[in-house]
């Protein structure tokens, strides 16, 4: 257990504190406590930097199962580093925008700050893990977390369905990224990510190599909301805003990118990863862009453009496995994409979690977030208007922020597909760039959406519920750090360049990085008038056509009929699921012991007949019969005509008597068989049954005592007859199938010797096998326990029932 | 109309003792001739079912103030009992022992602890079908 260790479990640690300082401090904010915590995992972070920036690593270990291979083994390089500085980071920012967010009185601060803290050590947990179990258990987590914080508001019907629906579909991909993880494990036979990435060449041979490759990638795509598994992000926008800002922009959803990029040294090699993921991702930007411009809930937008930007940082990944099949490091162009898409994932972390901490100040101070009811908001919030002026040109690419760069070189990793030669780019190559240039415009559209229809405009206090001011000084703080950020990182890029981005981007591709090399990463502003800057150009043009033009072909969207939709098809098939498995248990539990009979005498035929059959089984030997005397004979008719009167009878008396019979025959049968210990306790016994049924038979109600033969039901015929057939064929096989002789010489010859007995019955009962006869009798006293037990309650039960008369 | 039941209480009183006797020969014959535990109690409480068929039960539970059910536990104590006491001499369970003893009154006899399972069985026929038959007939 080291520190590092120590830093990743302390959130847990912090929230098993939290609920003292809820209950112990009243008067301070909870949130003040928190913050302390990610403000010190983000300074220890950063001492990390000056190892991850020459490509060097840093790792923990300590055993959880050494039995099976199973460790925490912490592992911090470039990739998992940068995630660990946004978690932390964003994490501070959150915490201290939650604090002037969230009412000290009116909510309930303790479970919120808990299962953010847990979900903050989980997020550090997955990015920082080496093992693939770890992992898993630290992304279940997110799961939890992330459900609980949804449902923050449980109260809210919609925060409960956005949950339950969040929880499915994450869990659906997590289980199967546990599938996935699995298949490699036994590929690779170790769970630890670099033993597996040192066996790649070799994994990517393996029969199993494609199954455990969608199977981690579903796991991905859900987490990340990726196409179709989209559609449970903009229903977790019921959570409170921080967490939107938090899980839903910065960190959870882009525990799916983390994945993609941690494995890419894995499975990037293969065509199916580059297609998959590429494609996936790039029609993911293009769906999410088209469907956020017909929101009207400013979150609802938000979520969508999340939905969108993460498609296109998963693109860029999928893209840039291109570059593993061009070994020259000095000038593979292809490289470019893997930079861009870390570069990206930064921008998306800054921009995305001011503009919902923005949506955030709106909710907050006009009391709405539907952007019909707002606008003209400008003149109040002044502030707020600059932040979401900086986040959405961000998120819209332009020049001067860093959504402007990334956008460029986006463009570029895309572009550049259109020149390679594998994979069948040159026919379907093209699509690429085209959907990437669609979903620009889109995005360009979404962004002035949030601006200009939230501050410009006309004013309308009639709709609102609040008169709108401008927010809190402490509510504004973390906006606007995190806007500054988007204007630092937007005019010098090569802050980054080297200290995150070239180290995350080189744990991406390790192959393309020998000891010692860097990868050459330099971001510009102005690289000629290149094909990139022209499609931005038209991106703007077209984008402000169409926002300008909005009011006039929105109503397209209606085109489209609502029901034709994702989440109406999740709906419904949930619903079909519920209805489907209600009805299957409906036909088949009817509550009629005869259908199980039924159920339970046809599955003995089948079974065994099957297999007497498959197995040849039946076999019939004629030796060791013994001969049939006229005792015999008489006897056996006069079973079948007491086993047929039961069956033909009209009264039921009759069946009683006609059992009785036969149970006396049954021990004449003993007596011809020379068993006189049975023949006497049948004796008696029968008896006393028969006079129990006829004491049944007297106590019959009077209204619905039908004097009827047995109907006849060909069904129950065949049944029967069935099972006496197997069972006559199995022990006529039995017979026949005398495999060793029997043990009973034994008790003959030493039931006097030892046992010091004469009647061997009686001996075994007693002294050789004993104990089953200490369980019979138990068996009898439990029975004469149970009778008396049933009778007298029933008893006591109608007295009770009488006085309630 | 008020029945008299001299003759079948008369007989029942003496057949009753026949029973008993025959029952009891079954019960100590089991171990060399046809009989035991299990059909020795059956037979003791056929005896007892013939008192209550003559008489009532008011009557019979007079004569034979026993709680049946105390008597299924004792009878199952003897029998863990009998098996659990070759633990005490740390031979396995249900270990039996047997041998001639020489007795104060009776002399040399031989005895058999398998004798003292059987009791149990005995005790517990008796006690769960007296059980079952008088709770059934008190009901109503």
């Amino acid at each position: 257990m080291s520190l590092l260790h120590l830093a990743i479990f302390s959130p847990f640690l912090m929230a098993m504190l939290v609920p003292f300082f809820y209950k112990g401090l009243r008067s301070i904010h909870t949130g003040w406590f928190v913050l302390v915590l990610p403000i010190l995992l983000f300074t220890y972070f950063l001492g990390f930097l000056p190892i991850t920036r020459n490509n060097q690593a840093v790792e923990k270990s300590f055993d959880w199962i050494p039995s099976l291979g199973i460790s925490f083994t912490a592992y911090v390089d470039g990739l998992g580093l940068l995630f660990a500085l946004l978690i932390t980071g964003i994490g501070a920012l959150v915490v201290l925008y939650s604090i002037f967010y969230l009412s000290k009185e009116k909510e309930s601060l303790h479970n919120f700050y808990v299962y953010l803290l847990l979900f903050m050590g989980a997020m550090l947990g997955v990015v920082l893990s080496d093992n693939l179990i770890t992992l898993y258990m630290f992304w279940e987590l997110t799961s939890i977390s992330s459900f609980l914080l949804i449902a923050y508001w449980y109260d809210r019907e919609r925060s409960r369905y956005g949950a339950l629906k969040s929880m499915l579909l994450t869990v659906f991909g997590g289980l199967s990224m546990l599938g996935g993880i699995l298949l490699l494990s036994l590929m690779g036979d170790t769970f630890s990510v670099r033993e597996l990435i040192s066996q790649a060449g070799e994994l990517n041979e393996h029969p199993l190599f494609l199954f455990a490759m969608i199977l981690v990638l579903l796991g991905a795509f859900t987490k990340s909301a990726q196409f179709p598994f989209y559609i449970w992000l903009p229903d977790a926008m019921e959570a409170p805003t921080p967490v939107s800002a938090y899980l839903h922009s910065a960190t959870m959803v882009k525990a799916g990118i983390y994945l993609v990029a941690r494995l890419s040294p894995i499975f990037a090699f293969s065509g199916y990863w580059f297609w998959i993921v590429g494609a996936v991702g790039i029609f993911t930007l293009f769906w999410g862009s088209l469907n956020a411009v017909k929101q009207t809930d400013l979150k609802g937008i938000l979520a969508f453009s999340t939905v969108s930007q993460l498609g296109l940082i998963m693109s860029l990944l999928g893209v840039g496995a291109a570059a593993l099949h061009f070994d020259a490091l000095d000038d593979n162009i292809y490289t470019a994409a893997t930079i861009a898409a870390v570069f990206h994932l930064i921008n998306h972390a800054t921009f995305k979690g001011s503009l919902f901490m923005v949506v955030g100040v709106v909710d907050h101070e006009t009391g709405t977030r539907d952007i019909r009811k707002l606008g003209g908001l400008l003149g109040f919030m002044p502030v707020t208007f600059t932040i979401a002026v900086i986040g959405a040109f961000s998120m819209a690419g332009l020049p001067p922020f860093n959504g402007f760069l990334s956008k460029e070189m986006f463009f570029t990793g895309m572009i550049q597909l259109l020149e390679l030669n594998i994979f069948n780019l040159q026919t379907w190559g093209l699509l690429f760039p085209i959907l990437a240039w669609v979903g620009s415009v889109f995005t360009f559209i979404y962004s002035m959406m949030i601006v200009f229809k939230t501050f410009s405009g006309k004013y309308q206090p009639e709709k609102l519920d609040k008169k709108p001011h401008e927010a809190p000084v402490g509510m504004l703080i973390s906006p606007m750090i995190l806007a500054a950020l988007v204007v630092v990182f937007g005019l010098f890029p090569n802050l980054l360049s080297y200290s995150l981005i070239q180290p995350a981007a080189a744990a991406i591709i390790p192959s393309l990085v020998g000891p010692g090399e860097k990868l050459s990463v330099h971001i510009s502003h102005w690289h000629g008038f290149s094909t990139e800057l022209l499609m931005t150009i038209g991106v703007v043009a077209l984008g402000a056509l169409m926002y300008v033009t909005l009011s006039k072909w929105i109503k397209l969207y209606t085109v489209f009929p609502g029901k034709v939709s994702l989440n109406n098809l999740y709906d419904t098939s949930l619903y079909a699921a519920e209805r489907g498995a209600y009805s299957m248990t409906k036909s088949y539990m009817n509550g009629f012991i005869r259908t199980y009979l039924v159920y339970i005498f046809v599955f003995f035929i089948g079974i065994l007949g099957f297999t007497m059959w498959t197995e040849n089984a039946f076999t019939f030997n004629q030796n060791n019969l013994a001969p049939i005397g006229v005792y015999e004979i008489v006897l056996v008719v006069i079973i079948t005509a007491g086993i047929i009167t039961i069956l033909m009878a009209k009264s039921r008396l009759t069946s009683i008597i006609a059992l009785g019979a036969v149970g006396y025959t049954v021990s004449l049968f003993f007596v011809i068989f020379r068993a006189p210990d049975l023949a006497l306790t049948q004796l008696v016994i029968e008896t006393v049954s028969v006079a129990l049924f006829l004491l049944c038979f007297f106590h019959l109600p009077q209204l619905s005592r039908h004097e009827e033969r047995m109907g006849f039901k060909l069904g129950n015929v065949l049944v029967s007859l069935g099972v006496g057939a197997m069972v006559t064929l199995m022990a006529i096989s039995a017979h026949s199938n005398k495999m060793f002789d029997s043990i009973s010489s034994y008790y003959v010859a030493n039931t006097y010797e030892k046992a010091a007995g004469k009647n061997m019955v009686n001996v075994i009962l007693v002294d050789f096998r004993g104990f089953d006869t200490l369980f019979e009798i138990s068996v009898l006293a439990i029975a004469g326990l149970g009778i008396f037990g049933m009778i007298k309650l029933r008893l006591s039960k109608k007295g009770e029932e009488a006085d309630e008369n | 109309m008020k029945t008299n039941d001299v003759i079948l209480q008369t007989t029942s009183k003496v057949v009753f003792f026949m029973i008993v006797l025959f029952a009891i020969h079954l019960f100590f014959a089991g171990h060399y001739n046809p009989g035991g535990g299990f059909v020795g109690g059956l037979m003791t409480s056929g005896a007892i079912v013939l008192l209550l068929l003559a008489f009532d039960i008011k009557t019979v539970v007079k004569g034979f103030p026993i709680d049946y059910i105390i008597l299924v536990g004792i009878g199952l104590l003897f029998a863990v009992g009998t098996a659990a006491g070759s633990l005490l001499f740390n031979i396995p369970f249900f270990t039996h022992a047997f041998g001639d003893v020489t007795l104060p009154v009776l002399g040399k006899t031989s005895l058999h602890t398998a004798m003292l399972f059987d009791t149990g069985v005995y005790l517990v026929v008796i006690g769960v079908t007296m059980t079952i038959i008088q709770t059934i007939g008190e009901s109503e």
